[in-house]
């Protein structure tokens, strides 16, 4: 199956690792994680999360900002992306032949940008010849403002020094920053990674903008799948930044300035806002002296006010047809509501029993039964759980057949977990693989790191990566049917689909070859 | 937690740079962070046996989680398939687990797995096929048992055929909606051939064509070879080993892996195209013939491609993407294969408008490879970026597992990674220099752009690069059923 397939159900795996650990594994329960962890508050109000696994010489840290797209001002779409690319840019003391010259030269560059912005966003008496000479002073600015610039400097030290997996996401509920590095390097690590956190300038940020805009072209725009998500999210929200697309609206993400990646970085990038979580051949107790002298740098600041849109209630059903020359897909989702609501595992119940694996119903239904489907998966929260996401559902249909019909097959489905229980095995399956999944995730230090810093932001504490087993357990058949007959409504759906167009015959022909 | 909705900072990374220097008047302040020396590790290696029938066991003891997992790795593979029924081996490994044993049937094999959350599949690859499996400690005897109920007594089902044929039939009929895969698909057959086994296609047809009998057969052919059995998790060395013996010593001889005699040829230089009109980035590859691991100019070839392509600080990156602006994806180098040349490829997806700019840009560094060599600093960075990450390598006892199956299973000694860690630090700048004027000919490229071609100002026809050649990539399609 297209590999992108896997990526929407990416979120599945990641919800099975909401989970816990084995009553009967001694030596990965919260017991012994509270052995190995320590935890820090700095005064200002960043919280730093050492968890020790000296398995190999090695380390590899998290860092979460509770800040992602859904925070872009408006008209400003895809400015947190944006701003995490800038991040790797480097800051006054690395990456610049001479910061006090390149300062003033950036400032002739934005200077310069907003001059040709405004004419260019003129709704009359655009005049093209001084669109051309304001087009042509930004670039000498930024040529001049280059001259100072040592390219990719911050990323060079960091891959000099063996850093491996060096990345960083974007979401639209947070940003990650993360890569593992030799563990004789972790004070070099501080320096950098404290360093951008700080310390931000923007370098090259238009250069950048246009790196991101091809980013936008490769996930999206040429994608018959990204095309399709987009349009399914802003037709499902209404309010709700959730709807607005993430990486940024063409328009809006290719005049986004270095002022407001700044004002960004500015509010959201506060100690309160941030957790750092390393996890591998680190001691605690020396090293956490070193981290909090380097990570008290961050600015304080009170933490950012959160949102205060909520999606109102979906009453009316809506529908999103793409007609191309692409093959047919299936894709449909229902408001639920946010991690923190008392059903959240209820839902991961029936992700797991809809979706997880050959046993799973879609699977058996769509796919093994009736052979209308290659794949069929149910899934949530999408696209994120800060706030309240979708319950979504996919199909690819075999040949032949129809989005209508996977659409009818899903709904069947649907409508038995509505109206009849659950097996007692079906529901002892979720929890024993739920507890599994979890246990799994916790040999690797890059993924225990990205989880407990997550956990930390979500919860305050990243012990309630293990407490998630009470509510697993909980779990009941009743719950089940309770929430997917709420849930599971017609007025609050959005279906989605792509059908196939013929090729347009005439546009092919037109001559000789 | 995870929404899958994120926007990454690159694709894929691995390391390398130009170093601007000279005119440095800042300070390195991170110069001066002191760097201890790297606390004591010596990987703990898995244990290995070769049994008399050439069969060989890696035992590899990991008590850290309770989990114990195993794998057969089988020789053979898809590029040994009859081509008129290419697929099969794809269709095997689906059919082989869905179908399950006479004991008990897939379907049954799923809901007694599933309940333990444990895992049994069944693969087909390129050069291997194989069998895996893992679950919790307390269920390892019993899902051991399944496993090699499984590999001893395969009982293939026309159903779980028809099952996989219908998955295939899909793949096919929508391998031409994503241009990533059309792109990587079609410049790897202008470097091999349309037709070698390492690039030819299933077709509907050809997946039509395959049986049960195909199935056995192929089944019957290859699980007689030099078997590898990895097993890795917390168990006993001792009683696993006495397990693996009973399911193991009592085999036949194993038949010798034949060696492979198969010709490569440069790639043609020259320029094609795809049309794709729903697109607005171009996808362009840039391809030519790569070489092998045994090839002893491996390790400056690593180099070299750390240097051209590997990480951020690598010239692609720097000119096309940092520079320029003109792509978020772009990167390649020279490839080398374990019992195959690999491919050379760079490749870089830009705005339809940019696509000459970029496709010449990318040229331009490629060509400057053996045409202005190398400098002290870009040698220095590129050893730095591979040798301070190589403990990455084998940072977990499962990645040292994997890799001592990999070097048993293609036949290089058990120290490759230390003895290629040596010769990395012993390339020099002549050697550098060499290898790019020995490897690197610019006009034995094939340049492919796959993109929306009335997007493309200008024309690909600007690159020089000959008369631009189309690809037709229209799927075949049989006749159609009897109604």
């Amino acid at each position: 199956m297209p590999s992108r397939l896997s990526s929407l159900s990416r979120s599945i795996l990641a919800l099975a690792l909401t989970a816990f650990a084995a009553a009967g594994a001694s030596a990965q329960d919260l017991k012994s994680f509270e052995q190995k962890i320590t935890t820090k508050v700095l005064p200002n109000g960043l919280t730093i999360v050492i968890c020790e696994r000296p398995e190999a010489p090695v380390f590899s840290f998290s860092t979460f900002i509770d800040a992602g797209d859904v925070n872009d001002p408006s008209g400003q779409s895809g400015l947190a992306h944006m701003f995490e690319h800038l991040a790797f840019k480097g800051n006054s003391e690395i990456g610049t032949k001479d910061y006090a010259a390149e300062k003033v030269a950036l400032e002739k560059v934005e200077a310069a940008n907003d001059a040709y912005e405004a004419e260019y966003l003129k709704p009359v008496g655009q005049d093209p010849q001084k669109l051309v000479a304001l087009k042509k002073a930004f670039k000498d600015a930024e040529a001049e403002a280059h001259k100072y610039v040592i390219q990719n400097e911050f990323w060079e030290v960091a891959e000099r020094n063996g850093g491996t997996g060096i990345n960083a996401e974007t979401g639209l509920d947070n940003t990650m920053y993360f890569w593992s590095m030799p563990e004789n390097r972790l004070e070099l690590w501080a320096w950098l990674e404290s360093g951008r956190l700080s310390d931000v300038v923007p370098r090259e940020f238009y250069k950048e903008r246009d790196v991101v805009n091809e980013e936008r072209r490769m996930r999206t725009d040429s994608n018959p799948i990204g095309r399709l998500v987009e349009q399914f999210l802003a037709t499902a929200y209404v309010a709700h930044n959730y709807g607005r697309s993430g990486i940024g609206w063409p328009s809006e993400v290719s005049q986004i300035t270095a002022t407001e990646a700044m004002a960004f970085h500015k509010k959201y990038y506060v100690g309160s806002n941030v957790v750092v979580a390393v996890v591998g051949d680190v001691k605690a107790s020396e090293a956490m002296p070193m981290l909090e002298k380097y990570f008290s740098k961050v600015p304080g600041g009170p933490k950012p006010e959160e949102m205060t849109t909520v999606e109102p209630k979906q009453f009316a059903e809506k529908t999103v047809a793409i007609r191309e020359q692409t093959q047919p897909f299936y894709l449909e989702g229902y408001h639920r509501p946010d991690y923190r609501d008392p059903d959240d595992a209820v839902y991961d119940a029936i992700g797991d029993i809809m979706s997880n694996g050959r046993v799973s119903r879609l699977y058996r239904s769509l796919v093994r039964d009736q052979q209308i489907a290659a794949a069929a998966q149910g899934f949530s929260p999408f696209p994120g759980d800060k706030y309240p996401g979708l319950f979504a559902f996919y199909a690819v249909p075999l040949p032949g057949h129809t989005p209508q019909e996977m659409r009818d097959a899903i709904h069947k489905e649907i409508d038995k977990i509505k109206t009849a229980d659950v097996s007692d095995e079906e529901l002892s399956m979720y929890k024993t693989r739920a507890r599994a999944d979890l246990l799994r995730g916790l040999a690797d230090n890059q993924g225990l790191a990205n989880t407990l810093a997550e956990y930390q932001t979500r919860y305050g504490d990243w012990r309630e990566l293990f407490r998630q087993l009470d509510k697993v357990d909980k779990v009941t058949k009743a719950d089940i049917r309770r929430v997917a007959g709420k849930v599971f409504v017609a007025s609050n759906r959005t279906e989605s689909w792509i059908e196939t167009e013929a090729p347009k015959a005439a546009a092919k022909s037109g001559g000789a070859e | 937690m995870n929404s899958p909705l994120k926007f990454s900072l690159l694709l894929a990374i691995s390391a390398a740079a130009l170093a601007p220097a000279a005119l440095h008047a800042q300070s390195k302040p991170w110069e001066k962070i002191p760097t201890p020396p790297l606390h004591d590790f010596k990987p703990q290696q898995p244990k290995r046996i070769q049994l008399k029938n050439g069969i060989v066991l890696f035992l590899q003891e990991d008590h850290e989680l309770p989990f114990v997992s195993g794998s057969i790795l089988i020789p053979g593979g898809s590029r040994d398939e009859d081509p008129a029924k290419t697929g099969l081996v794809g269709l095997y490994g689906d059919t082989w687990r869905t179908s399950g044993t006479a004991k008990m049937d897939g379907d049954a094999l799923d809901d007694l797995l599933e309940a333990k959350a444990a895992h049994i599949e069944t693969e087909g690859g390129s050069d291997s096929t194989g069998i895996s499996w893992d679950s919790l400690k307390g269920d390892s005897d019993q899902v051991f048992s399944l496993a090699m109920d499984l590999f001893f007594h395969p009982k293939f089902s026309p159903e779980k055929l028809q099952l996989a044929q219908q998955q295939a039939a899909t793949g096919i009929v929508r391998r031409n909606d994503d241009e990533g895969e059309i792109a990587g698909r079609e410049a790897a057959k202008l470097v091999y051939g349309p037709k070698s086994p390492y690039t030819r296609q299933p077709e509907l047809a050809t997946i039509g064509a395959v049986t049960i009998a195909d199935l056995n057969a192929w089944h019957d052919r290859t699980v007689g070879g030099k078997l590898i059995v990895g097993v890795s998790g917390d168990f006993d060395a001792v009683a696993m080993e006495a397990r693996l013996r009973a399911a193991f010593e009592s085999l036949p001889p194993a038949n010798p892996t034949p060696a492979r005699h198969e010709t490569f040829s440069e790639a043609k230089s020259g320029i094609w195209f795809i049309n794709k009109e729903d697109v607005n980035q171009s996808n362009i590859q840039i391809v030519g013939l790569g070489t092998d691991r045994h090839n002893p100019d491996v390790p400056t070839l690593a180099i070299m491609n750390d240097i051209l392509g590997g990480g951020f600080a690598s010239r692609l990156i720097q000119k096309v993407r940092t520079e320029l602006g003109l792509a978020y994806a772009v990167g390649g180098g020279y490839g080398f294969g374990y019992d195959h040349p690999a491919t050379f490829r760079v490749d870089v997806l830009t705005k339809s408008p940019s696509t000459v700019e970029a496709t010449r840009a990318s040229l331009a560094e490629i060509a400057a490879l053996p045409a202005k060599g190398f400098t002290q600093a870009e040698l220095k960075r590129a050893k730095d970026n591979i040798l301070n990450s190589f403990l990455f390598r084998y940072d977990s006892r499962e990645k040292v597992l994997g890799e001592r199956v990999r070097l048993e299973f293609y036949g290089y000694p058990a120290d490759y990674l230390e003895t290629y860690r040596a010769a990395l630090e012993k390339v020099t700048l002549d050697d550098l220099n060499a290898a790019a004027k020995k490897y690197i000919h610019p006009d034995k490229l094939s340049v492919l752009v796959v993109g929306n071609g009335p997007e493309i100002k200008p024309g690909l026809e600007e690159l020089n690069l000959g008369p631009v050649q189309p690809i037709d990539i229209t799927i075949p399609q049989p006749a159609p059923p009897q109604k």
